[in-house]
């Protein structure tokens, strides 16, 4: 496992490091690494405030079908990535029944993330929230404060661990996604190709050391991502 | 009490437009002409083998995942050794990789002129392009499963029934066998079918190794691509329904082992 990934490293350090910086400031690698590094934060936002949402009308909300909506979270990471890209073009693509297509958009691209990167803050949430106690937030609300004060004065604090990692792996996750994007995006260079989408055409174009220095961007990014993700959690625990 | 139908109305809004009617679509269209076309789809002789070539590298892959994380979960939870929290922390890298850069990395130790390439070309031995290569893609991300679900439970088991059985002298081997496995056999479990949805499901990195050669080297999810690119929106849909209905499936057993595992 690490083998290939030290290959990585090598190959793409193996032109000195001007070489390497040549081949990621390139404009169309460039252009990847920043539509990117955009999208993903977009929907790593919107991630964060409708899996916190949905955590919470799981947990604290009843209704009937909730545990056929509880396992229908996970379904994105049951479905192949392309199959889901296949979906998402069903519904929002050229023959789309509702007439709205995001096909070759990056508001495609983002679809397709937020798709894949669903489970990810609900599954870090729902734990934290089923364990807190009801009773502190009842108090609250005796005591006259607004449901909206109470979930940011009393919930939030309790859940802000939780969301920032699973925020963070969805983060990581729609960093490097690939075929949930592939078919959406029309992968057109400058407009909706991502760094995978770009690296892959690379690699098929036989251009392997700047599908190799592309590829080292990525790795550092998540290497680093997964790092800070870990010294928080050990804060958050020495906190707690 | 708005409020909180509000809240509801949205939560379901949004999983409604973004995962279940898109889903639904799919099996839809794959099945509004009858059933002859998609079956016809699936039977042809590339389609049947993309089916039976999907599942023996999920076969291999789980396999050599569940020993291989047991295994390493055993190390990582019973034995202390320098740099253990590095090997902890690499174990999960698969999972913020991209997958067309595990492909890469494949491609430049394996490949024509990687690292090995000579050697294996001289040996008459081929990776990229064919079978062992798509394993070894799906070995790889699929590594962490087994792990991340064993060691939690092995953590809380603690090591007094296994000194209990040592000390009655059980060998470590039927230790082992007879009082660890039994006690993390659904923890094991969960993990497995993780790897297996993952396995099966695996794309990017498969499709960078395998070369996509139809009839050879194609599996169901790249099958999804090629008929998608060849327009064939029928064979596209097919392969996708089947690859949902596994998933579906797996999110079944899913629920029910969790079920099982609070339960004990």
């Amino acid at each position: 496992m690490l083998l290939p990934l030290a290959a990585v490293v090598q190959k793409g350090l193996a032109g000195g490091l001007s070489q390497f910086w040549q081949e990621v400031s390139s404009r169309q690698a460039l252009a990847a690494l920043e539509l990117t590094v955009v999208v993903s934060v977009i929907v790593t936002l919107i991630n964060v405030v409708m899996g916190t949402l949905i955590a919470w009308v799981l947990v604290r909300d009843e209704f009937r079908g909730k545990s056929v909506v509880n396992a229908l979270i996970d379904l994105p990471f049951a479905l192949p990535t392309i199959v889901a890209g296949l979906t998402l073009l069903a519904l929002y693509g050229p023959t789309s029944p509702l007439h709205v297509s995001v096909a070759y958009t990056r508001a495609g691209v983002g679809l397709a993330l937020l798709f894949v990167t669903l489970p990810f803050v609900v599954r870090a949430v729902q734990p934290v929230l089923l364990e807190l106690d009801k009773e502190v937030e009842q108090a609250a609300w005796s005591l006259g404060a607004s449901p909206a004060l109470t979930f940011r004065r009393i919930v939030l604090p309790s859940l802000r661990g939780a969301i920032v990692s699973g925020a963070g792996l969805g983060f990581a996750r729609a960093l490097g996604e690939f075929g949930s994007v592939v078919l959406i995006s029309g992968n057109l260079p400058f407009k909706t190709e991502v760094s995978s989408v770009f690296v892959f055409g690379q690699i098929e174009n036989d251009n392997v050391p700047a599908a190799a220095a592309v590829s080292l961007v990525l790795l550092l990014i998540s290497f680093a991502l997964l790092l800070v993700l870990q010294l928080f959690s050990r804060r958050q625990k020495h906190a707690g | 009490m708005r409020a909180r139908l509000g809240l509801r109305f949205v939560a379901l809004g949004y999983l409604a437009l973004l995962l279940a009617i898109p889903v639904g679509l799919v099996l839809y269209r794959t099945f509004q002409h009858g059933l002859a076309a998609p079956v016809d789809s699936l039977t042809s002789s590339d389609g049947a083998h993309a089916f039976w070539l999907t599942l023996e590298i999920t076969a291999i892959s789980v396999a050599v995942n569940t020993v291989f994380g047991v295994a390493m979960a055993l190390l990582l939870v019973r034995s202390r050794f320098p740099g253990k929290k590095l090997l902890s922390a690499l174990v999960d890298l698969p999972l913020a990789v991209s997958p067309v850069v595990v492909g890469l990395a494949l491609l430049l130790v394996y490949g024509r002129t990687g690292w090995f390439g000579t050697w294996l070309t001289d040996h008459g031995v081929r990776v990229i392009f064919s079978t062992p290569g798509m394993v070894l893609a799906t070995i790889f991300v699929s590594l962490p499963f087994v792990v991340r679900e064993t060691v939690p439970v092995l953590e809380e088991l603690g090591t007094e029934q296994e000194q209990a059985a040592s000390t009655l002298g059980a060998s470590s081997w039927q230790t082992f066998w007879r009082v660890t496995l039994p006690a993390i056999r659904w923890g094991v479990g969960y993990g497995v079918v993780l790897t297996t949805a993952r396995a099966l499901g695996e794309f990017g990195a498969v499709s960078v190794v395998s070369g996509r050669l139809v009839g050879q080297t194609e599996t169901l999810t790249l099958r999804v691509q090629n008929e998608f690119e060849r327009f064939d929106l029928t064979g596209a849909y097919a392969a996708s329904a089947l690859l949902a209905v596994m998933a579906i499936a797996v999110l079944l057993v899913m629920t029910a082992l969790e079920r099982r595992r609070r339960a004990t």
